[in-house]
């Protein structure tokens, strides 16, 4: 049941996955099979796992984007719209090349039957343009006039748009280099710590996992399932320094160690 | 540069080979005597050109209509799709010259019946191509349509047309030089009387004037590659500065 956020320590989870299985017709096992999972209200929970043990899959679940094939996957909303309230980052920018990065972030507003009724001022806009670290002057730029990182920004920025209450981030640094991706990994944590929005991460990368969340979760098997869950005991607000603290290290060897116990799904082992 | 040396060296060597052979210029005429010829027959040939572009210009409007009319159905619904692409291809493999008399025996000996032949030549390559393009979306941007709640109606609108302007532009290039010789063909079955370059072709096979009948073909081409450049231009043009995307290569 939705409840008032600040009312207690107690929050609701935001999902709540009981025993979910996803079977895509004609494949020989499930993907998935007991999967239970709860996301806590307000969280930042990575997901990790081993290639093709369905994280990204996962993902797509909870974005409603796929169907359980049985199981229950609630979602507990705090908001009375809770479908429209997600934002998902990809892999890659995807965004629309004929238009502007404003109009690209004004995109999810001006889709579904309700389009139009919701919109953002271009000070808005620009609002939140800055805080995905782009500037006002970015705004009239089309995607090729923008660099690989800033268009993942405009990406973040759009996926904001609507307000959502998640964020789920679909290994959205995977196609950035290394130092791009580690301001990326600063940004959208201390977005993250701006905003208090339960988001989720699906990432291959365990430094990433560890430095940007709170807790991490092992999938694995075959179906899979999660196998483990980690709590990462790093301080709420975490610049570069945490980096080298030895708290992270500590964090990153339990992940990986987790990992490792990690039954291997498909002919591959994990690469991480 | 290169195809320009080329061009020259073809020249060059066409020339010797009718010096050299002694061949009779009814059979062989060389580049001199078409030069001289094509001198001759200029004001004929500009205006058949004229003529032939107008009527391959048509078809290739007719085309654009009715294949992303046609594509937009095909897009929609792939049980259309079955059911009719089947008599796409079949269009695609009927030959043009069986096409030109039964369309003309229909239709008249008039420009209209020229330009249809232009366009049935010319209809196949849009239908594919837009319907390629209408159909082969990235998957993220699918999921973050849907995501959103977009209506069908929306993501074809602000999502499936946009993406397949390359796709359109790509089949109206590979469609014009198609247009072209579809009007050739079709001027050359209505033959006498008309103004364009098939009937001239025509006439000209039929008197062997052969230096002329080179000239004719040779314009021909021309306006063939110049209908292909000019697609290319202004395609690519559009869609850089209106869109921010690319022709390619596809």
């Amino acid at each position: 049941m939705p409840s008032p956020s600040s009312a207690s320590d107690k929050r609701p989870p935001a999902f709540a996955l009981r025993n979910l299985e996803l079977r895509f017709s004609g494949a020989e096992r499930p993907v998935f099979q007991n999967l239970c999972l709860d996301v806590v209200d307000g969280e930042f929970l990575s997901i990790v796992g081993p290639s093709g043990c369905g994280k990204s899959t996962l993902l797509k679940m909870l974005a409603g984007l796929l169907m359980p094939s049985g199981g229950e996957l609630n979602r507990c909303s705090s908001s009375a719209d809770s479908s429209s309230r997600i934002g998902f980052v990809f892999q890659h920018p995807t965004l629309l090349p004929w238009r502007t990065a404003l109009d690209n972030l004004l995109l999810p507003l001006e889709l579904g039957p309700d389009a139009g009724k919701r919109r953002l001022s271009r000070t808005e806009c620009e609002e939140l343009l800055l805080q995905v670290g782009l500037t006002a002057a970015d705004a009239d730029k089309r995607p090729s006039e923008l660099s690989g990182g800033m268009q993942m920004r405009l990406s973040l920025a759009r996926a904001l748009a609507t307000g959502p209450d998640v964020l789920l981030l679909d290994e959205p640094f995977a196609a950035v280099d290394d130092l791009l991706r580690l301001r990326l990994q600063e940004d959208v944590r201390q977005l993250y710590e701006r905003k208090h929005l339960t988001t989720i991460l699906v990432t291959h990368n365990l430094h990433e996992a560890v430095f940007m969340s709170d807790r991490v979760v092992v999938l694995g098997g075959s179906p899979s399932k999660v196998v483990d869950s980690i709590s990462v005991s790093g301080p709420r607000s975490r610049s570069a320094e945490y980096r080298q603290s030895p708290a992270f290290y500590n964090d990153l060897r339990s992940v990986t160690a987790a990992l490792f116990r990690t039954p291997v799904s498909g002919k591959e082992s994990g690469d991480a | 540069m290169r195809e320009i040396l080329v061009f020259v060296l073809l020249v060059v060597v066409w020339q010797l080979t009718v010096w050299v052979g002694s061949i009779h210029p009814v059979l062989f005429p060389g580049p001199a005597a078409v030069a001289t010829a094509a001198w001759k027959l200029r004001l004929d040939l500009l205006e058949a050109t004229f003529r032939t572009a107008l009527a391959a210009f048509t078809g290739l409007s007719i085309s654009v209509i009715v294949g992303t009319l046609s594509a937009f159905v095909f897009s929609q619904s792939t049980l259309i799709r079955r059911a009719l692409y089947p008599y796409a291809v079949l269009l695609q493999t009927i030959p043009i010259i069986a096409i030109a008399p039964i369309v003309i025996v229909s239709f008249g000996r008039g420009f209209f019946s020229i330009a249809l032949v232009s366009s049935v030549i010319s209809l196949f390559p849009i239908i594919t191509n837009t319907t390629t393009g209408l159909l082969q979306i990235d998957p993220n941007l699918l999921d973050l349509f849907r995501l959103n709640g977009a209506t069908r109606l929306q993501t074809l609108l602000k999502l499936r047309v946009p993406c397949s302007l390359p796709f359109l532009f790509s089949g109206i290039r590979i469609a014009s030089g198609s247009a072209i010789v579809g009007a050739i063909v079709g001027e050359f079955f209505v033959g006498s009387g008309q103004p364009g370059l098939g009937a001239m072709i025509q006439r000209k096979s039929a008197s062997l004037d052969m230096a002329e009948l080179y000239a004719t073909v040779f314009t021909s081409t021309a306006l063939g590659t110049l209908a292909f450049a000019a697609v290319s231009l202004l395609g690519e043009s559009l869609l850089r500065r209106r869109f921010g995307m690319s022709l390619g290569g596809r």
